[in-house]
């Protein structure tokens, strides 16, 4: 019973992981109907920004946590001016191939600059443990859930209460009806993706304690937070992180109780599972099209 | 500039539509077959990994470019192909028998998978895909017993017919060109057939094509199993090309590649296959020469300009220095795919196409002709 507790709450903290950087995917695709195959070299970018702020250059955690995230923000924008923008309106394809190639852009200038070793980031909650009982808790692993849950509460809220929000969701549904009725969709799509690569720092930053930070985790973690991204409903932002936690705990129980082998493709199992089943997701809308 | 005079459904649908094709096809046929005598065994090598890249592309090019249903999967195929080939050749199985039979079960699977993707489209067919492969990765990772696990598979030398085929030999090179031109022509066949062009109608609306009476899933399901079965066969050649096998050389990077493979070529005729292909496998040997010779010779312009030799030799050791940088391919990689769906969307084959127009036409050509049209409305969630 004690190692199922445990299990689940190291399954849950992974978990809110792949549920941030499916955030990322659904943040980019509620905003823009594109997804952003690139948005784990984001998380891994933002890894490294944070490892320079604060392991290079000794500032405080909190500082250099906000630092990352406002560089993240602007590079965000940064790669959806240059990489994104011009082709808006064509086929996903078209998108998924540039942000497939921004990835590996990413992963290589990552590599070059902070090496291909794994680096650590001192943070906060690198040591103490909470005890209950005879259960012991790693305190990453619960900053880990704890600022997941705020920031899909902060974010549910944004998209559904605030004007800015409304303007995004409208220019997913219909960009040109969006633009008639005077959102400045250019600046909205912007703002998606500075917000979105926020997102994906904030999953680095809270990773770097519990696997360390190199130029490939953005490629690992990121194809593990498709099959959350699809559980969850592609387009519903407690959907991703319901998806992912269920993801990540799926994987851990894998990990324990099935052979050697299980944990890596369990994860992708559930994602053909859910998609022959129940394409639409658990918190999907099921929508036909008209002729 | 040339006007084809069309007068009935036949001239629409020949292959060769005028002579010039003969002469160029025969021209380029020609040299290929005289390549093994001219060219180096390094060369020559890559010429067999252009072949296999280019019939996977053409593969690709069916389900993609012309069925619309895209796939980040196919190193999957491949595998399934290379590792059935290996497998019964164990058993002493020849040649011709497991390589349809690798053809035959990668089709077979790829049907298999077809039928699920049915449901899916766009976002969520490229994602099915990439699990597909993931999954089919770990398959042989863990499936000791027939795949020998992560030790990887030897595949013994080719025989033909009693003949022993080493993989860089003449021979191989014939076969393997021997495989990609009969899938160029049966394809080019296949295009032009009924099949064919329900494939495209279903690329182009599925709603439309469902409406004139094609059967969308079972065209789905042909193409997916085509595309399939042409990759098993690559898959094959692949195999006896690198002489072993094991898992880590089908992962996701390798699917990426045959996409980009498409992607520089042009997805919309089979030349962009074999012009991706070229490139794909050319661009190797040419950083690895951009590696050795690109220092010298920027040191060399910068001495003609006059730099002094002390400047000259720091920037012939800065250039050595960032040519040597690991994952520099990677990076260049990733410029290139951006570069690629940003300015050059047709590709090689589509600037291929826009330089000629642009001679035919003179005086008169007009960007604008190939320029695509931007879609704002749609909302492909509403599929």
């Amino acid at each position: 019973m004690l190692d199922f507790v445990q299990q689940l709450v190291s399954g849950v903290a992974l978990g809110c992981v792949y549920g941030l950087i499916a955030l990322g995917f659904v943040l980019v695709y509620k905003a823009t109907e594109v997804v952003n195959f690139a948005q784990g070299d984001l998380m891994m970018l933002g890894g490294f920004f944070a490892f320079t702020f604060i392991g290079m250059m000794g500032l405080n955690y909190l500082i250099g946590f906000a630092g990352a995230v406002a560089a993240m923000a602007l590079f965000g924008m940064l790669a959806e001016r240059v990489v994104v923008r011009p082709i808006l309106g064509y086929p996903q394809f078209s998108i998924i191939m540039a942000t497939i190639g921004l990835g590996y852009f990413l992963r290589s200038i990552a590599g070059m600059i902070w090496g291909t070793d794994d680096l650590k980031i001192e943070t906060p909650f690198s040591h103490g443990v909470l005890r209950i009982g005879s259960l012991v808790l790693a305190y990453d692993k619960l900053s880990v859930i704890a600022a997941t849950m705020i920031l899909c509460t902060l974010l549910y809220l944004f998209f559904n209460k605030t004007t800015l929000g409304t303007a995004m969701r409208a220019s997913s549904e219909n960009m040109l009806a969006a633009y008639y009725m005077g959102i400045p969709v250019k600046r909205v799509v912007s703002i998606v993706w500075a917000i979105s690569a926020a997102v994906a720092t904030c999953a680095g930053v809270l990773l770097a304690p519990i696997t360390f930070i190199h130029s490939n985790v953005g490629l690992v973690l990121g194809l593990k937070a498709f099959p959350a991204a699809v559980l969850g409903g592609f387009g519903s932002i407690p959907g991703a992180v319901v998806g992912g936690v269920l993801i990540g705990v799926i994987e851990s129980m894998a990990g324990f109780y099935l052979p050697e082998g299980w944990k890596d493709v369990a994860p992708y199992l559930v994602l053909l599972a859910v998609l022959l089943l129940k394409p639409e997701g658990l918190f999907g809308h099921h929508v036909r099209k008209k002729v | 500039m040339r006007f084809l005079f069309k007068t009935d459904y036949e001239d629409d649908i020949k292959l060769f539509p005028h002579s010039g094709y003969y002469v160029s096809y025969g021209i380029l046929l020609a040299l290929l077959l005289i390549a093994p005598f001219v060219l180096s065994s390094y060369l020559m090598s890559q010429l067999v990994f252009v072949c296999i890249y280019a019939t996977v592309g053409v593969a690709l090019l069916i389900l993609t470019g012309f069925t619309g249903q895209a796939s980040l999967g196919h190193a999957a195929f491949l595998a399934i192909g290379a590792y059935t080939a290996a497998y019964l050749q164990k058993y002493n199985v020849p040649f011709p028998v497991y390589f349809l039979a690798s053809g035959g079960l990668t089709g077979i699977i790829g049907a298999m998978v077809g039928f699920p993707a049915l449901r899916l489209t766009g976002i969520y067919l490229v994602i099915a895909t990439i699990s597909f492969a993931l999954i089919v990765e770990e398959i042989l990772a863990r499936w000791e017993s027939v795949t020998n696990g992560n030790e990887g598979m030897r595949v013994k030398t080719l025989s033909l017919l009693g003949v022993t085929v080493p993989r860089d030999s003449p021979t191989f090179y014939f076969l393997c060109l021997a495989v990609l031109v009969l899938t160029i022509v049966g394809t080019l066949n296949l295009l032009r057939s009924p099949t064919g062009r329900a494939f495209v109608a279903i690329r182009d609306s599925e709603t439309a094509a469902r409406s004139m009476g094609v059967n969308v899933a079972l065209y789905k399901v042909k193409s997916f199993a085509i595309s399939a079965a042409i990759t098993g066969f690559a898959g094959v050649l692949f195999a006896h090309k690198l002489s072993f096998i094991s898992p880590e050389m089908f992962t996701l990077q390798l699917s990426i590649e045959f996409i980009i493979v498409i992607l520089i070529g042009g997805t919309f005729s089979l030349h962009g296959a074999v012009l991706g292909a070229i490139f794909i496998v050319m661009i190797d040997p040419f950083l690895t020469y951009l590696k050795d010779d690109m220092p010298g010779m920027i040191a060399g312009v910068a001495a003609t300009f006059g730099a002094g030799p002390a400047t000259a030799g720091n920037i012939k050791s800065t250039v050595a220095a960032f040519a040597s940088l690991n994952g520099l391919k990677g990076a260049i990689y990733g410029i290139i795919i951006v570069l690629f769906v940003l300015f050059e969307p047709l590709g090689l084959y589509g600037r291929w196409l826009k330089i000629k127009l642009f001679f035919q036409l003179f005086p008169l050509y007009k960007r604008a002709t190939f320029k695509r049209q931007k879609i704002y409305v749609k909302s492909e969630r509403n599929r």
